[in-house]
């Protein structure tokens, strides 16, 4: 097995929710809570789930946007978190993120090529910068003459495309990929998906690919994690995940997403699960599902169960005291 | 920014304003100080358009010779509390430990109406042009700080400035490179309504008489000399007066169509459109 | 009950005049489920504003086409009389569920408000059926709920209080334009079945605009496939998902990443980018994209012709050129997996 390039353990981003005159601090929102997470080299990991489950936090901190509450991040072994300035500074170069709206993400008065640029600037490796940014630029299949155009001019694939190459400028290591293809047209997605897949293979990159679309994940991770009010609620290899879903919400998650095939549309079997997302400032007690959970049994309601391998000694790891046997495929019909 | 027309004529306008300010003693027939007893106070007529004074001076020419201090007074002061409140509204916006310390010092010159602080700093100092920017600058920048410091807040929420900081971007260039020219836009229009604003407080701290020496002409000068004969030659207070709110308004007109041609929603103005009636109707 | 011919719409923009709906015409019976597919810019949503002339005017028009409800051309009538037919006789559900409902407004008051304008009842009467319509729609406790402001509720709650303000007037169609884009997975599986429960209760005929082509198979019973203003294919459900014919559509369900498909499998993607409006490509709005395009392509602009029974293409390729091409890029795929 190869070694771990990231390893989060026991990781918590509580924020404080000020209220009243003094602005004390009355509540914490839990928006990561007790992640245990690790990629291995040249893999991907897939972290799934709703908005507000805390997948966008979780990138955040890794990328040291936000120091967490508690816990640890291990770069190669590494802790991060107490990092001067300038070790956190040399560190960016290896852990660098694409963001999800490639119309916000990219700074609308610099050229493509200084936006390509920049991340270089700021490391002063400034020799042949052009010819650099125009490989990059090649690099994600961007033509040399788009150096001197605005974000404006392109479309949203090609922006993204541009948010790429600012992303591997610098030779990194890990790329947080947070949701890089939910604000593309879908007839554009495949291309970028595409694209990521060569560059990951071509430099021996690591992902941490961040989705809320299922199907996307199936077709790019190696490892999938799905996340629910700030917990991992099962984690295990692409394969196993898929074809063995074990936690009620993998399922409904599963079961929920529409496939582009009436027939089969017709035939599935579907989980709908009642109710909303509690609001993360106040999650239940006990497992955090159970008030959505159609499998729910009262000590769900009190215990708080574990995330453990439910069959001996595979990586599945599934955080349910009921967790489901589906041998009926009925979810995703073949 | 000069495609609408009301910003091109705004802008020619004001141009034509100070190229005929600036010419004045190659194209005025009579010079401004030039008295002459004989005719004092004659209403408007062929050989003086606007009339003249007390003095028998052509209130023509002095109108457009005062306008040399107006302008430069309005400028400056504009150029100086833009410069300084984009620099402190900077900071404040993107630091956010300064903030504290600066938006309560912005604070609390803001409790004082500017005009009065304004007053209370030239009575100080003394009347001079000099004195003069330097009293409106200090009261006009901290409104300005407060605009640059929420268009940087904005600014600095927009993922462009994270994306900048995870490339190991440092800050000094992400606030001259990312966010300054993202904040441009609300700058240079405030800096058109300070000017304006700067204007008129000058025309009232000479019309109240704390503001430049009585021998230069300016506008408030004047206005504050003609009082007195308002109801025997009005010409001598009206025509000053429509040339503050003249440069006033035309200073005001560019700044709003300014705001216009920089805001996006302006340019599309289709989505705008269809977004208030989307929702008028549905909740019909 | 619907029936569009030949609608054009056009948007005089800065950039010059776009044909934003570009010769459209379909139709929608009593009690089906039409769903529209396309990318942004395909003109999908604009020609869903268009059925209520919803798009601002000026700078829309509509030079073109008839909008025949119920035997009246919407585009003849008036604005009163129009603002008769939206939501007492057409309900419309957006994407956006926030800015569709006024924030300072309880949303029980606006429910009322909206039964109101439609029907002529007491407004005691009105409160009653507001309830009533808000627990049609799924909305626990709705009693108390009527007292709440807008953002008291969550993304999924709002598009089902906006369906139930759509639902006030009894209306006999529902145009929803992207109505679960904006929401989670889970909750747009309840919003969908909501949708299908009201149909089934109400006999609503739906017109439900999206860009995924899940939802599409999920709800539709008859698609359109939308690219660049216009239909591109049109057919049953089943025409359009397995008897497609259609480069287009045909490239687009083969490039989704797909629940139902394997693990780490290549995607295989469309080249470029979608077209800009205002300088469409010569000939075939397509064809810069297309693998299946020829020198024709780039002159001859193709029209929308009955393929077979009720299934319509605008392709210039026969159904036997369609097909011999479709088989020689599937075994290149095929081999290029290999």
């Amino acid at each position: 097995m190869s070694e771990a390039l990231l390893e989060i353990r026991d990781l918590n981003m509580h924020f404080p929710i000020k209220g009243g005159v003094f602005q004390k601090t009355k509540k914490h929102v839990k928006a990561v809570n007790g992640v245990n997470l690790s990629v291995n080299k040249g893999e991907t990991l897939g972290i799934v789930g709703e908005s507000g489950c805390g997948k966008s936090t979780l990138a955040r901190t890794i990328v040291g946007l936000q120091k967490p509450t508690s816990g640890d991040i291990l770069f190669e072994g590494e802790s991060i978190l107490h990092y001067s300035h300038k070790e956190m500074h040399q560190l960016r170069r290896n852990i660098q993120m694409v963001y999800q709206d490639p119309y916000t993400s990219l700074n609308p008065r610099m050229k493509a090529g200084d936006i390509i640029g920049a991340p270089l600037k700021a490391y002063r490796m400034t020799n042949n910068l052009e010819r650099r940014v125009k490989e990059l630029m090649d690099l994600v299949g961007l033509k040399a003459d788009d150096y001197h155009k605005l974000p404006h001019q392109f479309s949203g694939g090609q922006r993204q495309r541009i948010g790429i190459a600012r992303a591997i400028a610098l030779n990194p290591k890990l790329l947080i990929l947070d949701e890089p293809v939910s604000a593309l047209d879908v007839s554009v997605q495949a291309q970028v998906i595409n694209l990521l897949e060569d560059l990951q293979k071509e430099l021996n990159l690591t992902y941490v690919f961040i989705a809320h679309d299922l199907s996307v994940i199936k077709h790019t991770a190696d490892k999938v994690g799905v996340m629910y009010l700030g917990k991992v609620m099962e984690i295990s290899d692409s394969e196993s995940f898929y074809n063995n879903a074990r936690h009620p919400y993998t399922n409904a998650l599963l079961s929920a997403i529409p496939l582009p095939d009436p027939e089969k549309e017709r035939m599935r079997e579907r989980i709908v699960l009642s109710g909303e997302l509690p609001s993360p400032a106040n999650p239940p007690t006990g497992c955090v599902f159970h008030t959505r959970c159609p499998f729910a049994q009262e000590n769900c309601k009190t215990n708080t169960p574990l995330l453990e391998a439910k069959d001996a000694n595979d990586g599945h790891l599934v955080s349910c005291f009921y967790p489901l046997n589906t041998e009926k495929k009925q979810l995703i019909p073949e | 920014m000069f495609k609408k027309k009301r910003n091109l004529i705004s802008a020619s306008l004001l141009l034509l304003f100070t190229v005929a300010t600036i010419t004045a003693s190659w194209w005025l027939p009579v010079l401004p100080s030039e008295m002459d007893s004989a005719k004092r106070l004659i209403g408007p007529s062929a050989d003086h358009w606007f009339g003249t004074d007390h003095f028998g001076r052509d209130i023509l020419a002095q109108t457009v010779v005062a306008a040399r201090v107006s302008l430069v007074v309005g400028l400056s002061v504009a150029l100086i509390s833009t410069v300084l409140g984009t620099i402190t509204g900077l900071i404040a916006g993107y630091y956010k430990r300064a903030d504290f310390v600066i938006m309560r010092i912005i604070d609390g010159m803001l409790a004082f109406p500017s005009l009065l602080l304004a007053l209370a700093l030239v009575a100080a100092l003394g009347g001079s042009v000099t004195n003069i920017i330097i009293a409106l600058s200090f009261s006009f920048w901290p409104v300005m700080t407060r605009i640059v410091r929420s268009a940087v807040l904005q600014i600095n929420s927009i993922q462009y400035v994270e994306a900048a900081k995870t490339s190991g971007i440092g800050d000094l260039v992400i606030l001259f490179r990312y966010v300054l020219p993202n904040v441009l836009s609300p700058i240079i229009v405030q800096g058109t309504f300070i000017f304006a604003k700067a204007i008129l407080a000058e025309a009232a701290l000479s019309f109240l008489g704390v503001g430049v020496e009585p021998s230069t002409p300016t506008w408030g000068n004047m206005l504050q000399e003609a009082q007195i004969y308002i109801s025997i030659a009005p010409w001598f207070s009206i025509f000053p007066g429509i040339a503050i709110v003249i440069t006033v308004l035309t200073l005001n007109i560019l700044g709003d169509g300014l705001r216009d041609s920089f805001d996006p929603h302006a340019k599309g103005k289709v989505n705008r459109k269809k977004g208030r009636l989307k929702k008028q109707i549905n909740v019909a | 009950m619907l029936e569009v011919k030949n609608l054009k719409t056009q948007i005089d923009t800065n950039e010059g005049i776009v044909q934003a709906v570009d010769g459209v015409s379909f139709t929608v019976r009593a009690g089906e489920t039409l769903g529209i597919v396309g990318e942004s810019g395909s003109g999908k949503s604009v020609l869903a504003n268009s059925i209520m002339q919803l798009n601002p005017n000026p700078p829309t028009f509509y030079p073109e086409g008839e909008i025949l409800f119920e035997g009246s051309n919407l585009l003849k009538l008036s604005e009163k009389q129009l603002r008769k037919i939206r939501g007492n006789e057409i309900g419309m559900i957006f994407q956006d569920p926030m800015s569709s409902l006024n924030p300072v407004f309880k949303v029980g008051a606006q429910l009322v408000e909206a039964i109101l304008t439609h029907q002529k009842m007491s407004r005691k009467d009105a409160k009653a059926l507001a309830i009533e319509l808000l627990k049609d729609v799924g909305i626990p406790d709705a009693e108390r709920r009527m007292d709440d402001y807008p953002h008291h509720f969550s993304g999924g709650m709002r598009q089902r209080v906006l369906i139930a303000i759509a639902l006030a007037g009894n209306p006999k169609l529902l145009i929803a334009d992207e109505p679960t884009t904006a929401l989670d997975v889970t909750i747009q599986a309840q919003i969908l079945e909501l949708m299908k429960g009201i149909q089934k209760k109400y006999g609503t005929a739906i017109i439900l605009i999206s860009h995924d082509l899940g939802v599409i198979s999920q709800m539709a019973e008859k698609v359109l496939v939308m690219y660049s203003g216009r239909i591109v294919e049109k057919g049953s459900v089943n025409d359009i998902f397995y008897r497609t014919s259609m480069p287009y559509t045909w490239s687009l369900l083969r490039s989704l990443p797909r629940l139902d498909g394997v693990e780490h499998e290549r995607l295989i993607s469309i080249e470029g980018q979608p077209p800009n409006l205002v300088s469409p490509p010569k000939g075939c709005n397509f064809h810069p994209r297309c693998p299946f395009a020829t020198e024709k392509c780039l002159e001859i602009d193709p029209e929308l012709m009955p393929r077979k029974e009720g299934h319509w293409v605008a392709c210039i390729l026969t159904e036997q050129e369609f097909e011999a091409e479709k088989q020689r890029l599937e075994s290149a795929d095929r081999e290029e997996v290999l």
